[in-house]
């Protein structure tokens, strides 16, 4: 059987699974979350519809988080637990496929600072999917800081939920500084009304915007109570004498995202510069695997959904569907790519983030790893690869392996920390789970000529 | 590229094996420099668990040498934390390790084994199922006899290993990462220097600590020797509360650790760490230096696990890794002077053993170095042994 | 629906998430950390941080960000590192 596996249903999945399907190639979409959308479509999961329908020829798999990606000859095998989340009661299904479309999207990163593991502290897309997807709002009284653009959907969420948005602290310059006049690199960006629309709801919740402030430390014993917050020098080392406390029960906090990379490190995909690296039909360095979305590059919503109707063309067109290439997606990809570039230029992490943290500062939130013992491990073993690293220091052993730490573990070791993106096993199943018989594979055939992997 | 541009002795190889080896050298006053092409004790090192063990071994040349490095890692840390402080706290703990058997068959040959190891001067206690559910309470109820090892002990590899390099560091030695040795530079016959990318570097010995890739290293070095590699995994749970004290294995594990198979054998190691998580191994493999994922293998270690302790089942797993074992056709270590080639000295092949037997590899390549009396017999690990060469020359 | 949090019975909705239920409720921390002790609660709520662990039906370490509840579920603090009853 030739079948197109999706695995994440965000905006770019969605779109790989539409394209394939509208090409006549049966298409499995497979998503941890019970519904679809992802990160930016959430859906509301108290409500019974469901947002999005798609064509015949494509079966969605719910609450199915794949936990391997195995390499077989021709193709992948992919792993699912399906049920409940971290249930030993879900059960097993593998699926092989020649044709497999990798959009397992992003989550934020969050730099440490002093008491940033006190419960009330979230990352700012983590409130973003309480408020949206659950209509919970983070606390009552909430700063939103970090960098980006995002932080403003999130403060407008937080206030639509009912929270207080006390302030919204913006690392490097405001967001509000080009929206208003978009020139250059901006000009023409699709996501400008929908920004201008955020921007908007602030001003009327009287939500103060500041730039160049961060949070530089959390203070409570049980719970969040207070933050202090610093203006920043333009390298984000914190300016003397200009801290002040804000009486807030909850911070959300995102600097940019972290791509999810373990299932295409596992289908041996190369990594450049921390994202999959792709050509111009989403194809990535490992035959039969494309990638969509933000995987291969931070850049919104409308972007990872070009991508993902480019790769799902592509991965039709490998199992022999007769396909034109999809130029408009295409060109929608190009100029996306512009944009999201000019965001990454304008919205980087500086390097003074570093004198945020003191000696007792957790760093690896999991295994409770400290700076003091990470540079112990740093300066005094000379260690210099991530994973000689992790295990000298602890950081990036636990249950999240090194999802949270593992670029700033890295940054502060001065090492490239790809190497954390390497976890065979994708999402944690018990040993119970595991030790069940293999349900019988879905195969597929394996074709006997190469077909093409991009459309040339 | 490097610190010192000549040295008494350049290791190759950044691992356990070099790092011991450099230590031992460097004890005896000589000017090393470790070089690796990696990161320092980033690669096999990383992967062992850092057992220490005796009970695994059958009587022999490779439980002499067990034997030896048994009694030598508490003195080495000792004198470790004399010259380092707490870098040298690599997480020693004699643990002590517990065989069993859960058929009426492998009782008979448990008690052969270990009445053997007894003789050749392991502490070993053989006991009842009772007596094994005492020391480890979480055991399988099918349990039909045990032999409990109280010298087995564990450490940290990596640890381990970058303490040893600190103290060569410490001696006046250079341990650098990111480079690759790719020849020697002979002259009369034997070695005058090592070629560490395109430029030479002059000394008077070259040890080739290159662990699974010292078959390459051998090849290009021009003394080619049979070293190859036999692929390990692991599993590793959640962080657990305490739950299994020792390292515990199945009796059938001593067969697997000996034979010569090239088909999958999994056999059941259950322990736990510093961290609180459970290691689950272990299995062995020859399929080159492919490193994919295998999900059957995964989940006959599961299975295997469950089966000795079945507390395990509703546990979860979080991780898994595997490594390269670095083997010989007879499955001891080479350690020694290549005849072929004077200057050059190889320690490698330590399979699954590495970690333990470092220091007692370190002191008896150290010992021939220098013409001392060793303290282990030399002879079944030399070079141009028969088992060695006979594949060599062919 | 109903549910269960450490031993008393909570209203719940059909759809919502553990964490849901307990922030709903004003609980914002329901697990401690193994080695100090520390609380945690949610903190990135998609299911990569695994600060958010906590006991349902006797089963530990299940992300109370990714969990959605059923009907009758015993919910319960996590302490430490615990093994499943
Ligand atoms: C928490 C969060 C909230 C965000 N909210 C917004 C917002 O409100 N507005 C905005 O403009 N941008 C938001 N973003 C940015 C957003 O990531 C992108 O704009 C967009 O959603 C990216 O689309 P994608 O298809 O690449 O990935 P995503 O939308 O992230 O989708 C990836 C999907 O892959 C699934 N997945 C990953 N790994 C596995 C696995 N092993 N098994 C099964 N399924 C898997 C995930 O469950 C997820 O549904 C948010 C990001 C995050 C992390
Ligand atoms: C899963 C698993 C579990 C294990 N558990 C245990 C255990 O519990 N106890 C135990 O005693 N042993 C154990 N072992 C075995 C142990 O890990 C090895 O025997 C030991 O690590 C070998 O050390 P080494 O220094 O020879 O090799 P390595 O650690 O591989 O070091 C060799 C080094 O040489 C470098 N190198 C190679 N070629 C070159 C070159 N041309 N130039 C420069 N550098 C080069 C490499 O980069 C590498 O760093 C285990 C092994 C595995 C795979
Ligand atoms: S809050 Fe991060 S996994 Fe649940």
């Amino acid at each position: 059987m030739n079948r197109v596996v999706v695995i994440g249903a965000g905006p770019a999945g969605l779109a790989a699974a539409r394209a394939a399907a509208a090409l006549g190639v049966e298409v499995v979409l497979v998503d941890a979350g019970p519904k679809l959308g992802g990160q930016y479509f959430r859906q509301d999961a108290l409500a019974s519809e469901d947002r999005f329908s798609f064509p015949g020829g494509v079966e969605h798999v719910p609450d199915a988080a794949v936990w391997a990606v195995e390499p077989i000859h021709g193709g992948h095998r992919v792993h699912l637990r399906i049920g409940a989340a971290d249930d030993p009661s879900r059960t097993g299904r593998v699926l092989e496929t020649r044709a497999l479309v990798l959009a397992t999207g992003a989550f934020d990163r969050v730099l440490p600072f002093p008491g940033w593991d006190l419960p009330g502290v979230f990352t700012a897309g983590g409130a973003q999917a309480m408020a949206k997807g659950q209509g919970v709002a983070a606390g009552d009284r909430v700063l939103v800081a970090g960098t980006g653009p995002f932080l403003l959907p999130v403060a407008s969420s937080l206030a639509a939920a009912g929270a207080r948005v006390v302030e919204v602290a913006e690392a490097n310059a405001a967001v509000t500084g080009w929206l208003s006049r978009p020139r250059g690199v901006f000009a023409g960006w699709p996501k400008l009304p929908e920004l201008a629309r955020h921007v908007s709801a602030l001003a009327r919740h009287r939500v103060p915007y500041r730039s160049r402030t961060a949070v530089v430390r959390a203070h409570g014993s049980e719970w969040v109570e207070s933050v202090t917050v610093a203006r920043l020098d333009r390298e984000w080392t914190p300016v003397p004498g200009s801290e002040r406390r804000v009486e807030v029960d909850a911070v959300a906090v995102g600097f940019g995202f972290t791509p999810q990379l373990e299932l295409a490190v596992a289908a041996r995909c190369r990594i450049e510069g921390g994202f999959v690296a792709v050509d111009a039909a989403q194809g990535t360095s490992a035959p039969g695997v494309f990638a969509a979305g933000e995987v291969t590059g931070i850049g919104g919503a409308d972007l990872a959904a070009s991508e993902g109707a480019v790769a799902g063309a592509a991965a039709a067109k490998r199992l022999g569907a007769v396909v034109d290439p999809p130029l408009g997606a295409m060109a929608r990809v190009r100029s996306g790519r512009r944009f999201a570039a000019a965001l990454e230029a304008a919205y980087p992490v500086r390097g003074g983030w570093t004198d945020w943290l003191r000696d007792d500062t957790i760093v690896c939130r999991c295994e409770e790893v400290d700076l003091r013992r990470l540079m112990s491990a740093v300066d005094e073993r000379d260690l210099g690869g991530v994973r000689s690293l992790k295990l000298a220091s602890g950081a990036g052993l636990g249950l999240c392996q090194g999802r949270v730490c593992g670029r700033n573990v890295a940054e502060l070791a001065g090492l490239d920390g790809t190497a954390f993106a390497r976890r065979r096993i994708a999402s944690p199943l018990r040993l119970g789970e595991l030790a069940e018989a293999e349900p019988e594979a879905e195969a597929v055939e394996v074709p006997d000529r190469a077909l093409g992997q991009d459309f040339g | 590229m490097s610190p010192i541009e000549s040295a008494d002795v350049v290791v190759v190889g950044a691992g356990i094996i070099g790092a011991a080896c450099a230590e031992a050298l460097s004890r005896a006053g000589r000017r090393v420099l470790v070089v690796d092409r990696g990161a320092p004790a980033g690669a096999t090192t990383a992967s062992g668990e850092g057992n220490v063990l005796l009970s695994d071994k059958a009587p022999g040349p490779e439980l002499a040498l067990a034997l030896a490095a048994r009694r030598r890692w508490p003195a080495l840390l000792e004198s470790l934390r004399g010259e380092l402080g707490d870098l040298a706290d690599v997480e020693w703990e004699a643990k002590g390790g517990l065989v069993v058997a859960t058929s009426p068959d492998s009782v008979g040959s448990l008690r052969i084994i270990s009445d053997a190891q007894r003789e050749a001067g392991v502490e070993v206690h053989s006991l009842g199922p009772e007596g094994a559910r005492k020391l480890e309470p979480h055991l399988t109820g099918t349990v039909t006899a045990a032999a409990h090892y109280p010298e087995d002990a564990q450490l940290h590899p990596v640890l381990a290993a970058t303490a040893l390099l600190a103290a060569v560091r410490a001696r006046g030695g250079a341990v650098v990462g990111g480079v690759e040795a790719d020849g020697l530079v002979v002259r009369g016959g034997r070695v005058a220097g090592v070629r560490i990318g395109g430029a030479a570097v002059p000394c008077g010995a070259v040890v080739n600590a290159c662990g699974p890739w010292a078959g390459h290293f051998s090849v290009a070095a021009g003394a080619p020797i049979e070293v190859m590699p036999r692929r390990g995994m692991i599993l590793v749970t959640a962080p657990l509360p305490p739950l299994v004290r020792r390292k515990v294995y199945a009796a059938d594990y001593v067969a697997a650790v000996s034979s010569g198979d090239v088909d999958l054998q999994v056999s059941t190691v259950v322990e736990s760490t510093a961290a609180g998580t459970v290691l689950i191994g272990s299995s062995r493999q020859r399929v080159g230096f492919d490193d994919s994922l295998e999900v059957e293998v995964l989940r006959r270690l599961a299975r295997n696990a469950i089966r000795l302790f079945p507390v395990l089942e509703g546990v979860p797993v979080m991780r898994a890794y595997g490594g390269f074992r670095p083997y010989t056709p007879d499955h001891l270590p080479v350690i020694g002077e290549d005849p072929r080639m004077r200057g050059l000295w190889h320690a490698s092949g330590h399979e699954g053993a590495g970690i333990g037997l470092a220091p007692a590899t370190g002191r008896l390549l150290a010992d021939l170095m220098d013409g001392r009396r060793p303290e282990v017999d030399p002879v079944p690990f030399r070079v141009d042994r028969p088992a060695l060469m006979a594949e060599v020359r062919t | 629906m109903r549910v269960t949090w450490d031993g008393e019975e909570i209203e719940a909705r059909e759809g919502q998430t553990v964490a849901a239920v307990l922030t709903a409720r004003g609980v914002r921390s329901w697990r401690t950390t193994r080695v100090a002790g520390r609380p945690r609660g949610l903190f990135c709520g998609i299911g990569v941080c695994f600060d958010c662990l906590v006991k349902v039906n006797g089963v530990p370490d299940v992300r109370a960000c990714q969990r959605v509840v059923a009907d009758g579920d015993d919910i319960r603090p996590q302490a430490g590192a615990e093994l499943p009853s």
